[in-house]
């Protein structure tokens, strides 16, 4: 195991040649094999001339590499004009010997063959031309016409294997561009001698929407991205889409960035949404969504960062209007040039343009956050595969480049709650739930963390109230087995109040009785404690008499026996 | 008979007549011959080039072969794909003679001296 990998690692690596194009790099992990011929092939319109002409003109460009175009399709005036409006000046690259061009015109009628022929003619020329510019690159566009305009296929056939083994030789990093056919890659079976690098273009139209789309059909000696890759034509040539979805290997922060909302930092663990975090704010029409959109990209920009909104529903001004009657003044920010609004119909153009216009204002604008209000709207211009697809590499593009995004979701009637329209919850970080409760007549907003990646976030549903000062958070009444949201709450609230007070009546009224009781046990204590002593003073004073009285009768019978004379002195002994 | 060559109306028959006659044996043949280098296939061409000009074209032709090794850039300007490819530049219309002209017949009928049929 070890050994093998030793043995592969010292093998040189197959060299490769840098197109330039956007994202085909990438895709190609480097560029299309260097010294080797590679097939293009596609229908009619689908952008095989383009390609070819920016591999040349780019190589010469941005690596410094001469190249040489052979058209067989249009004169080299005509491709000059067609590519001018790219931003290439061909004219000028062709002045400076950096770039050789010469049209092949072949006309059949002019034409009679009598016997064996070769195509040593085309090798001079193409010769002649990479002489004259010391070219490393060549493309062949469209080498088909030569079949049409030839007679004896068998010759034509041997003559291109030769052309093709003489590129090679010379070790020429060539585009050989070919039309579709109907049952092979190319109508004559180019792909037979071109086997090293075959690239395929389509144009399809879905729904309405054409949608260009890129595919590395063989790369020999080379790992390579295997699927179809929207590609786009727009005013800085071709470009293959998407850049940064090859791997899962992003930047990540530990810093925070708040919500807008306090409460809701403090749900999220504190400190609110991760930095570079996707998150997802999904709920029914008319739960707060883009009002949470706005909380969070009136924060960004007070933070002094810059915020890019997509609207798909509602113009600037609608938005600007809006939030201000909740006390946002995003207007403000835009003046300041820190909040971006890109308001369109998501039904404009299709998914890629969409993808690619995202791509192209995020580079320019360079925001921290980006807000997409709402994502199901793109629902309406194409299958939920793809949409997901597109979304998936909106998150992948966003994250790469550390921007924290929010996305905003709609739920549909009779869909289930915990489930995103799009089905990207899954590629979320945070995801938030607004939704209505409908209790005593009334419907309140209700805001949950379904889920927060990374983050001890709070299980608790709030009431979420949006007032003139902004996005307030209210913990609801959790009373048994039932919640109670808005004035459902608030009279709950003050039942409770009013029986506490009236809990509180009763507690101080017995309070009162027992005291007062207590005061009637005292008073009648008191009472019988005078009696008590009432009865023994008046014994006491019984006791006296009694005593008064006996020494009375004494005295008075000492007194007669003293005057009888009888008992003289024995009570006195 | 070239078309183009039908005087324009207003010329009296006798004219006429008399352009049929003469234009044939008077018109001068400008050809070139392009091959690449000296092969068996470049050789077997312009002898058989030359004898068929030196049969059917005596005296009223111009030949000139061209090596496109040595001046590539010629190719460039005659539109030269195939080699070996005889131009007939004159009489109009161009023509374009591609392979090692082993097929008489075909030759003939390229350079207009000899009807179809």
């Amino acid at each position: 195991m070890v050994k093998t990998r030793k043995a592969t690692s010292s093998v040189p690596r197959l060299e490769k040649c840098p197109t330039g194009i956007a994202g085909l790099d990438e895709i190609t992990e480097g560029g299309l094999p260097r010294g080797r011929p590679t097939l293009v092939c596609g229908a009619a319109g689908c952008g095989k001339t383009l390609l070819a002409m920016e591999f040349i003109v780019r190589g010469i460009v941005e690596r410094g590499e001469p190249g040489v175009f052979l058209s067989f399709e249009e004169t080299a005036e005509e491709l000059a004009k067609n590519v001018a409006s790219l931003g290439f000046d061909v004219d000028d690259l062709v002045r400076r010997k950096k770039m050789a061009m010469d049209y092949v015109r072949i006309e059949r009628s002019e034409i009679q063959e009598t016997g064996e022929y070769d195509l040593e003619g085309l090798f001079v020329r193409l010769a002649a031309a990479v002489d004259s510019v010391g070219a490393k690159r060549v493309a062949l566009d469209s080498v088909e016409a030569l079949f049409a305009g030839l007679p004896s296929e068998a010759i034509l056939r041997a003559e291109l294997r030769r052309l093709f083994r003489w590129l090679k030789d010379r070790g020429l990093t060539a585009v050989i561009t070919g039309e579709k056919g109907d049952n092979a890659l190319t109508r004559h079976g180019l792909e037979e001698y071109v086997s090293d690098c075959i690239l395929f273009l389509d144009h399809r139209v879905i729904n309405q929407v054409a949608t260009r789309r890129l595919r590395v059909i063989k790369y020999r000696g080379s790992k390579h991205g295997t699927n179809e890759y929207p590609t786009l034509i727009d005013e800085h040539g071709l470009s293959v889409l998407p850049i940064s979805s090859l791997g899962l290997s992003f930047p990540v922060s530990q810093k925070r960035v708040s919500t807008g909302v306090p409460r809701l930092d403090t749900m999220l663990g504190g400190h609110g949404y991760y930095l570079g975090a996707s998150v997802l704010i999904s709920g029914m029409a008319g739960t707060g969504k883009t009002s949470l959109a706005a909380a969070f990209a009136d924060d960004t920009c007070r933070g002094g960062r810059r915020c890019l909104y997509f609207s798909f529903e509602e113009s600037p001004e609608q938005i600007v209007r809006n939030m201000r009657s909740i006390g946002f003044d995003l207007e403000n920010w835009r003046k300041k040039g820190l909040l971006r609004f890109c308001s369109v119909r998501p039904t404009l153009y299709g998914l890629e343009m969409h993808l690619a216009a995202i791509h192209k204002l995020v580079r320019d604008f360079e925001p921290r956050a980006v807000v997409m209000d709402p994502i199901t709207n793109m629902m309406s211009i194409g299958q939920i595969d793809e949409v997901k697809a597109m979304l998936t590499r909106v998150i992948d593009f966003l994250k790469g480049q550390g921007i924290t995004s929010l996305f905003t979701s709609l739920t549909g009637g009779g869909s289930s709650l915990e489930q995103s329209e799009v089905g990207i919850s899954s590629l979320m970080d945070t995801w938030l739930l607004v939704r209505m409760m409908e209790s005593a007549g009334e419907r309140n907003r209700l805001l949950y963390v379904m889920k927060s990646r990374g983050m001890a976030h709070s299980n608790q549903m709030r009431e979420f109230v949006l007032a003139d000062d902004g996005i307030s958070l209210i913990d609801v009444y959790v009373g048994p087995g039932d919640v109670l949201t808005g004035s459902a709450r608030l009279m709950q609230e003050a039942k409770d109040q009013a029986e506490a007070l009236a809990a509180g009546r009763s507690e101080q009224a017995r309070q009162r009785e027992l005291e007062r009781e207590a005061a009637s046990l005292e008073a009648q204590a008191s009472s019988i404690a005078a009696r008590l002593a009432a009865i023994e003073a008046e014994r006491r004073l019984a006791r006296e008499a009694g005593r008064e009285r006996q020494e009375q009768a004494e005295k008075e019978k000492r007194g007669l026996a003293a005057a009888r004379k009888a008992d003289r002195a024995r009570s006195q002994a | 008979m070239p078309l183009a060559r039908k005087p324009a109306k207003g010329h009296t028959t006798e004219e006429f007549e008399n352009a049929v006659k003469t234009a044939r044996p008077v018109e001068r043949y400008v050809l070139r011959l392009y091959v690449a280098g000296i092969n068996p296939r470049s050789s077997a061409a312009i002898r058989s080039v030359t004898a068929i000009c030196e049969e059917h074209l005596k005296d009223r032709y111009e030949l000139e072969i061209v090596d496109i090794y040595q001046q590539p850039t010629l190719a460039k300007g005659e539109q030269i794909i195939a080699a070996p490819t005889l131009i007939k530049k004159l009489p109009l219309p161009l023509r374009r003679l591609i392979g090692d002209m082993a097929s008489k017949d075909r030759i003939l009928v390229g350079l207009d001296l000899q009807p179809k049929t």
